[in-house]
C-alpha cells in the first residue's frame, strides 16, 4: 500500500473538491427533492384528476429505471438538445446549463422526489382522518390543516424511511463521476490515471464514505428524536430501498 | 445540432436487443447467487457462534455503507489482481483478465448478498417461534424442519423485500457499463457516441429498463399471492 500520493498538494486539492462538491450536491438534492416530494404526495392524493396521473406516471418512470440512465439522459440527451437550440449558448443561463452539476442535482432532485413522495403518500394515507376533520371542525383552512396537521402527522410517521432516502441519496454520489462532475469518486480515477495505483484511491475514497455514512446516520437519527411527537424507534441502520414500511396507524372510529 | 444522420434506431434494435438479454442473464445469476449468499448470511448471522456473527455483521455493514458503483469497481480491479496473483503464486506467469461477464455477475451477486442477508434476516426473525419449537418437538432434524418449516414460513415476510431487491438489481445492471462490459447500458452509450442521437436513445434506455422493472413487479405480485395462499387475507389488500 502506497498513500505517498496523499502529501500532493493537487491531489489534496482535488480530493476536497470532491469532498464539498460532494456534501453540496447531497444538501441541494435533498432539499429541493423533499420538496418535490410533498408536491408529488399531494398531487397524487389531491390534485386533480390529470395531475394525479401526471405525478404517479412521474414516479413510475422515476423509480423504474436505474438512476445512472436518467442521469446520461438529463445530462447528454436533454443537455445536447439545450445545446442545439438557437441563442441558449449567448444567454445568461448558460453557464448554469453547462454546468455537469445542475444536471446531477437535477436527477437528484426528481429521484428523491419520486422515491420519497411516494413514501410520504403512505403515511398521509396512515393518518387517521379524525385528525383532519378535527383540524376542521376548529376551524382550520384546508391550507392550514395540511401544514400544521397531516403534513407534521405524516412525517412523523415516515421520518426513519425518510432519513434512509438521504442516506441512500449520499450513496448515489459517485455517479456524477460518469458526467465529468468532480466527486471523489473522480478524485480518486484522477489520482488513479497519474499515479497507475489502483487501490489506494479507491479504498481512502470508499473509508471515506463509510465514515460519511455513519456521521450522517448519527446526525440523522438526531434530527429523528429532536423531531417533535416521534416516538425513539428501534430501526437498522443502512436503509434498503423501499424496505421500510410505514407503519400502519389504526383508524379511528367515527363517532357520529 | 441536428439529429438527422444516416444510423437510427432501427439500425441498433438488434444490439440493443442482444445487450438486453445479456442484462438480463447478468441479473438473473446474480440474483440466484445473491440469494444464496444471502442465505448463507442470514444463517450466520442469527448463529449462535459468535465470530460466525462478526463476520456476517462486517459483510453485510461494509458493503451496504460504501456506495455500489465504487464497490464495482474496486471489486473488478481487486477481483482481477488477486486472481493475478493467485495463478502467479501457483507458478503460472502473467496478468489474468477475467471476463466481464464473470465479473460483472460475481460483483452484483456480492452486493445483491449483503442486502439479502438483511432482508432474510429479518423474515426469518418474524418467523413465530412456536412453530419451529414444534418442528423440534416433532422431531425434525435440522434440515427438515429448515426446508420444511422456515422457508414457507419466512417466504410471505422475505418476498416483498426479495422483490425490491431484484428491482434494484436490474437497475443496478447498468452501473456494469462503468467498467466497459456490453450490457444494456453499454450498448446505448455506443449508439448514442455513434449516431448522435443521445436524447433518442437514452430515452428509448428508460423505456426498455422500465418495461423490465414494471413486468418483474407484475410477476413479484403473483407470486407473493402464491406464498400468502392459506394465509388470512389481510386488511391490506
Amino acid at each position: 500500500m502506497d498513500f505517498s500520493w496523499l502529501a500532493d498538494p493537487f491531489y489534496q486539492a482535488y480530493l476536497l473538491e470532491g469532498f464539498v462538491n460532494t456534501l453540496w450536491l447531497v444538501a441541494v438534492s435533498a432539499v429541493g427533492g423533499l420538496i418535490l416530494a410533498v408536491a408529488v404526495a399531494l398531487a397524487r392524493l389531491k390534485g386533480p384528476r390529470p395531475l394525479a396521473w401526471l405525478a404517479h406516471g412521474f414516479t413510475t418512470v422515476i423509480r423504474g429505471t436505474p438512476l445512472l440512465v436518467q442521469l446520461f439522459f438529463f445530462y447528454y440527451g436533454v443537455g445536447r438538445l439545450l445545446e442545439g437550440i438557437p441563442g441558449v449558448q449567448d444567454s445568461l443561463i448558460w453557464p448554469i446549463l453547462r454546468d455537469p452539476f445542475f444536471y446531477g442535482a437535477l436527477t437528484f432532485i426528481l429521484s428523491v422526489g419520486a422515491y420519497s413522495g411516494e413514501v410520504l403518500r403512505g403515511a398521509l394515507l396512515s393518518v387517521p382522518p379524525g385528525e383532519r376533520e378535527a383540524g376542521r371542525a376548529f376551524g382550520m383552512s384546508p391550507f392550514q390543516v395540511f401544514f400544521r396537521l397531516w403534513l407534521p402527522r405524516a412525517i412523523q410517521l415516515c421520518l426513519p424511511t425518510l432519513t434512509g432516502e438521504m442516506i441512500l441519496l449520499l450513496k448515489s454520489v459517485p455517479l456524477v463521476s460518469t458526467i465529468a462532475l468532480m466527486d471523489l469518486l473522480q478524485a480518486a480515477n484522477i489520482i488513479r490515471d497519474e499515479t497507475f495505483l489502483v487501490y489506494e484511491p479507491l479504498m481512502l475514497i470508499a473509508g471515506i464514505y463509510l465514515a460519511m455514512t455513519m456521521v450522517l446516520t448519527v446526525v440523522l437519527r438526531q434530527v429523528e428524536r429532536h423531531f417533535p411527537g416521534t416516538q425513539p424507534t428501534r430501526h437498522r441502520w443502512l436503509p434498503i430501498r423501499g424496505q421500510a414500511r410505514t407503519p400502519k396507524v389504526p383508524d379511528t372510529p367515527h363517532h357520529r | 445540432m441536428n439529429t438527422v444522420s444516416q444510423e437510427g434506431l432501427l439500425d441498433w434494435a438488434g444490439p440493443i436487443l442482444q445487450g438486453a438479454l445479456t442484462t438480463l442473464e447478468i441479473a438473473v445469476l446474480a440474483y440466484a447467487i445473491g440469494l444464496m449468499l444471502g442465505l448463507v448470511g442470514a444463517s450466520a448471522r442469527l448463529s449462535p457462534w459468535a465470530p460466525l456473527r462478526g463476520l456476517a455483521t462486517a459483510y453485510s455493514t461494509a458493503v451496504r455503507a460504501v456506495p455500489e458503483l465504487l464497490l464495482i469497481i474496486l471489486l473488478y480491479y481487486a477481483g482481477s489482481q488477486a486472481l493475478t496473483a493467485l495463478t502467479n503464486a501457483m507458478g503460472l506467469p502473467g496478468q489474468i483478465a477475467i471476463n466481464g461477464f464473470v465479473t460483472a455477475v460475481g460483483v452484483l451477486a456480492f452486493v445483491q448478498g449483503a442486502y439479502m442477508t438483511e432482508v432474510l434476516r429479518g423474515a426469518i426473525l418474524a418467523i413465530p417461534k412456536g412453530q419451529l419449537e414444534a418442528a423440534d418437538a416433532f422431531g425434525f432434524s435440522t434440515w427438515a424442519r429448515f426446508h420444511r418449516i422456515v422457508i414457507p414460513a419466512m417466504l410471505p415476510n422475505a418476498l416483498p423485500g426479495m422483490s425490491n431487491l431484484w428491482l434494484i438489481l436490474i437497475k443496478d445492471t447498468a452501473l456494469i457499463s462503468v467498467i466497459g462490459f456490453s450490457e444494456l447500458f453499454f450498448t446505448i452509450q455506443q449508439a448514442a457516441a455513434s449516431t448522435r442521437a443521445h436524447f433518442l436513445f437514452y430515452a428509448a434506455a428508460g423505456v426498455i429498463y422500465l418495461l423490465m422493472t414494471l413486468t418483474s413487479t407484475a410477476l413479484f405480485a403473483r407470486l407473493e399471492r402464491y406464498v400468502r395462499r392459506g394465509q388470512p387475507i389481510s386488511e391490506e389488500a
